[in-house]
C-alpha cells in the first residue's frame, strides 16, 4: 500500500495546499504523495482502469495566457480522465485583444462555476497573483522563468521510475538555466528528496548565486558526463534570448549538445530527459533522442498522471474544507 | 495683516543652525520671528511638544498632469503633500506631453495657483519629448518657472547630449537631476540582480548599470563644471563614489527615498507589485551605505519619488504594472521611523535635507524660519503615530509598502504663505 492509499483509508489526507504555485513551497512529504498517487494513477491506467468518477460536476479552467501544446494538452486530458468539465482559454480571438485585463479574465471565467485554475502566463509570479485575488485553486503551469511545477514533478516521477529513490543520484541539468522554468522546479523538488543537482550550460546562461539554492555550477559538459545518473537537457529558449548569450547554435552543441559520442562516456545507464518540445539536433541530437537511454516519451505520458493526481489532491483539499464549514443555511 | 503666534514649540531651523524652544510669530505671510510666549497675536496655535520647522519641500514628485489624470491631478498630488508636510514640491516633466516647452511650465503653475495647496515647481525637459535626442528649450522653460531639469526616469545615455545639457544649464544656474543607468543593462528587468532574481527567475537589474552611469556623470560633472544632482542612489558603490567625488570638489549632489532604506530586493519574494521600483529595492549592505551616507552628508536630500497609478495599472501582472510607489503622503513618518527613532539622525540633520538642501539645490528662497522669511511653516507632532492607510490617502494613488504599518511622528499643521492649509484630524 502506498503512503496515498494509507491517508486515503484513514480518512484524511494529508495535502493541505489550495495552490500549486511551486514546488519551493511543497515539502519533500507532499512531493512524494503527489508522486505516489500519479503512480497509482498510472498503475490503475495499465489496468485499463483510465476514467474516474473523482471530480465529477468540478469544472476545470485551463488559462494559456502563453502558447503551450504539450502541458495544455495533458491539463485537458487529464481533467477529463477525472471526469471534470473543462473551459479552454486562450489570448487569440479572447478578449484579451479586446483589451480586458488578466484579472478580469480570470474573474469571469471563475464565474463560469470554475473551482480549480490551471494558468500559464510569461510573467513570473502571475499564478500567485492570481491566487490571492480569487476563490478557485490555481495551479501553475509555467509562470515566465519562474517555476513548472507540474513538470517538475513529472520528471521526477521518470527519474524516480528509472533510478528507484532519488537520494543520492545526481543529476545533471543542462543548458539554459537563465531562463528556465523547468530548471528551478527541478532543483526545488530534486534537492527536497534528496538528489545532487549540478546545473551545466555556457556562463551566461547560468544566473548568478545560484549555487545558493544548493546546487552544483558547472561550465564543462564532459567534466560532469562520468559522474551523473540522469541528464535533463533543458531547451534553449530562443524566445526568451534578450541579445547574444551565445555566438551560435552550432558552438552551443560543440559544448553542450547530447549526442551519441557524449553518451558512450556517461555512465552505462544513465537517462536522459528532455522537457519538449526538444530542439533536435541543437539540445540532443536524433540517436540520442530515440535511443534506449531517452525517456522523454516516458516523461509526456507521466505528465498527465502527474496532472490528474494534482488536480485530484486539491480538489481533495476544496472538498474537505467546504465539508469543515460552519456555514449551514 | 493678521498675526498668528506659533506657541512653545521646539522650533527647529537649520538653516539658521537653531533648535530651541520657543513661540514663533507670523504677519501676514512672513515670518517675523522669535517672540516671548504672551506676545499678542489675532490666533495662537498651541504647539507644546510639537517641532515647528519650515515647510517641507519634495524635489521629486510625479503628478500625472496633464494627460494621466486617472492616476493623479495637480489638485490631488498638492492635496496629498499638504496632507505628508510639504510646503514646497517639484514636479517630474515626464507628463503626456512632456513638460518640455514654456507652455507647459506655465500650466502647471496656472494649475497649482488653481488648486490652491502648496507651491508647485517644475522641472523641465532636458530633450524634447524626453527622447534623449534634442535639448528642450531650456532657457524658455526657465522662463517660464523651470527651477531644475530632468528627464525623468529616462536615463541620458548619450553622453554627448549629456554632456552639453550640463554646459547649457550652468549658463542659467540650474541643475540637471539624473536618473543614473545604463539602460542596455536593465532593459526587462524589474529587481535587483542577485539571489532573489535567480530564485524567483525575475528579469534583474544589476548594481553595475547604477554604478557605470554615476561615474559617467561625475566625469562629465567634472569636465563641464555642471551641477549634477543624482536621483534615487540605491547602491553601496554609488554612495562611495559621490563622497569621493565631493572630496574632490566636484559639484555633484544626491538624494534617496525613505522606501530604499527600508526594503531590500528579498521583500519582491510573493511578486507584490508594492515592491517593484526603480531603482530597485536592493541588499542591506546597500542600505547601510545609504544610511552612512545620509550621515556623513554624501546624500543631501531625501524625497519621496511619488509615483501615483490609478487602480487599474496596479491591478495586474508585474511586468505589465509600471515601477514605483505612492510617498508624498508617507515620507516624513517612514523617516522618523527609520532615522530620528532608532538614533541614526538628528532632527536638525533630517530636517536638513528635507527643507534647506533641497532648497538650496533648485534655487528656493523657501526652506528657512528666519526673520522675514515666507510663512511655510510644517509642525509635526513627534509623539503622535501615522496608521498608513491607502484608502485614507488624499492622493489617487494608493500604492505603498507601507501599507498597514503603524510609524512614528504625524504632521500635525502645515502653513503655506502663513495660511492654515491642513491640519490633522485627531483621531
Amino acid at each position: 500500500m502506498n503512503a496515498f492509499q494509507d491517508y486515503f483509508k484513514n480518512g484524511s489526507i494529508p495535502w493541505t495546499k489550495t495552490n500549486l504555485l511551486g514546488l519551493e513551497y511543497l515539502s519533500a512529504a507532499e512531493i512524494t504523495l503527489i508522486l505516489d498517487q500519479a503512480a497509482e494513477f498510472k498503475r490503475l491506467g495499465a489496468l485499463g482502469i483510465t476514467k474516474h468518477p473523482l471530480l465529477n460536476g468540478v469544472v476545470v479552467g485551463n488559462l494559456f495566457f502563453e502558447p503551450s501544446t504539450r502541458t495544455r494538452t495533458s491539463f485537458g486530458l487529464a481533467a477529463k480522465r477525472l471526469s471534470a468539465d473543462t473551459v479552454d482559454f486562450s489570448p487569440s480571438g479572447s478578449s484579451l485583444s479586446k483589451g480586458e485585463s488578466f484579472l478580469d479574465t480570470a474573474r469571469n471565467i471563475e464565474a463560469m462555476g470554475v473551482s480549480l485554475m490551471v494558468v500559464r502566463h510569461k510573467t513570473p509570479g502571475a499564478p500567485e497573483f492570481l491566487s490571492q485575488r480569487i476563490q478557485a485553486g490555481v495551479l501553475n503551469a509555467g509562470d515566465g522563468t519562474h517555476e513548472h511545477p507540474t513538470q517538475g514533478l513529472l520528471d521526477l516521477m521518470t527519474m524516480r521510475e528509472r533510478c528507484g529513490s532519488l537520494a543520492g543520484k545526481t543529476v545533471a541539468l543542462v543548458g539554459d538555466i537563465r531562463h528556465s522554468r523547468v530548471a528551478r522546479s527541478n532543483i526545488w523538488g530534486l534537492t527536497k528528496l534528496g538528489a545532487k543537482v549540478i546545473v551545466c550550460g555556457p556562463a551566461t546562461l547560468i544566473p548568478p548565486r545560484i549555487e545558493e539554492l544548493g546546487v552544483e555550477v558547472s561550465y564543462n559538459f564532459d567534466e560532469i558526463l562520468p559522474r551523473v545518473d540522469c541528464i535533463n537537457l533543458l531547451r534553449i529558449q530562443f524566445e526568451r534570448q534578450r541579445g547574444a548569450f551565445f555566438p551560435s547554435i552550432h558552438e552551443y552543441a560543440h559544448l553542450f549538445g547530447m549526442n551519441s559520442e557524449r553518451l558512450g562516456r556517461a555512465k552505462e545507464d544513465v537517462v536522459i530527459l528532455a522537457p519538449g518540445p526538444i530542439n533536435r539536433g541543437v539540445e540532443i541530437t536524433p540517436d540520442v533522442a530515440d535511443g534506449d537511454h531517452s525517456v522523454i516519451l516516458d516523461q509526456v505520458s507521466n505528465g498527465l498522471t502527474i496532472r490528474m493526481a494534482c488536480l485530484y489532491l486539491l480538489h481533495c483539499r476544496q472538498v474537505d474544507q467546504a465539508s469543515r464549514s460552519p456555514c449551514i443555511i | 495683516m493678521p498675526t498668528l503666534l506659533l506657541q512653545q514649540g521646539r522650533i527647529i531651523d537649520p538653516a539658521s543652525q537653531r533648535d530651541e524652544t520657543g513661540s514663533l510669530l507670523i504677519d501676514g505671510n512672513r515670518i517675523v520671528g522669535i517672540v516671548p510666549a504672551d506676545t499678542a497675536a489675532d490666533r495662537v496655535l498651541d504647539a507644546r511638544d510639537k517641532i515647528i520647522a519650515p515647510g517641507l519641500i519634495d524635489m521629486r514628485v510625479s503628478l500625472r498632469e496633464p494627460g494621466n489624470e486617472e492616476d493623479e491631478t495637480i489638485l490631488t498630488g498638492t492635496a496629498a503633500a499638504l496632507a505628508g508636510g510639504f510646503t514646497t514640491i517639484a514636479c517630474m516633466p515626464d507628463t503626456d506631453p512632456p513638460m518640455d516647452n514654456r507652455a507647459a511650465a506655465e500650466f502647471v503653475i496656472l494649475q497649482a495657483e488653481r488648486a490652491g495647496n502648496c507651491r508647485v515647481v517644475p522641472i523641465g525637459a532636458i530633450t524634447k519629448q524626453l527622447r534623449g535626442e534634442e535639448l528642450a528649450e531650456i532657457a524658455q522653460l526657465v522662463a517660464g518657472g523651470a527651477k531644475a531639469f530632468s528627464d525623468a526616469k529616462r536615463s541620458l545615455s548619450n553622453s554627448e547630449v549629456m554632456r552639453r545639457a550640463l554646459e547649457y544649464t550652468r549658463m542659467m544656474n540650474k541643475p540637471i537631476l539624473h536618473h543614473p543607468q545604463v539602460p542596455e543593462l536593465v532593459a526587462g528587468g524589474m529587481m535587483h540582480e542577485g539571489y532573489y532574481s535567480t530564485l524567483l527567475g525575475i528579469p534583474p537589474m544589476p548594481a553595475a548599470a547604477e554604478t557605470i552611469m554615476i561615474h559617467r556623470d561625475i566625469v562629465l560633472a567634472e569636465m563641464t563644471d555642471g551641477q549634477i544632482h543624482l536621483m534615487g542612489i540605491s547602491t553601496a558603490k554609488g554612495v562611495e563614489q559621490i563622497r569621493r567625488a565631493r572630496n574632490r570638489g566636484i559639484r555633484v549632489t544626491a538624494d534617496v527615498t525613505p522606501h530604499h532604506l527600508f526594503f531590500l530586493d528579498e521583500s519582491l519574494r510573493n511578486f507584490e507589485s508594492k515592491y517593484k521600483v526603480n531603482p530597485p529595492f536592493r541588499t542591506q549592505a546597500d542600505v547601510n551605505a545609504l544610511l552612512e551616507g545620509l550621515q556623513d552628508g554624501t546624500i543631501d536630500v531625501i524625497c519621496s519619488d511619488h509615483q501615483p497609478f490609478a487602480e487599474e495599472k496596479v491591478s495586474c501582472e508585474l511586468d505589465q504594472t509600471p515601477f514605483g510607489i505612492v510617498g508624498l503622503e508617507t515620507l516624513l513618518p517612514a523617516c522618523i521611523t527609520r532615522l530620528i527613532t532608532p538614533g541614526l539622525m538628528s532632527w536638525t540633520k533630517l530636517l536638513k535635507k528635507l527643507t534647506i538642501n533641497p532648497a538650496r539645490i533648485l534655487g528656493l528662497e523657501s526652506g528657512t524660519l528666519a526673520e522675514g522669511a515666507i510663512a511655510d511653516i510644517t509642525i509635526i507632532d513627534p509623539r503622535a503615530s501615522t496608521l498608513i492607510q491607502p484608502d485614507h490617502f488624499r492622493s489617487k494613488g494608493r500604492r505603498t509598502p507601507f501599507a498597514g504599518m503603524n510609524l512614528n511622528g504625524k504632521v500635525d499643521t502645515v502653513l503655506v504663505s502663513g495660511a492654515i492649509k491642513f491640519t490633522a484630524t485627531s483621531a
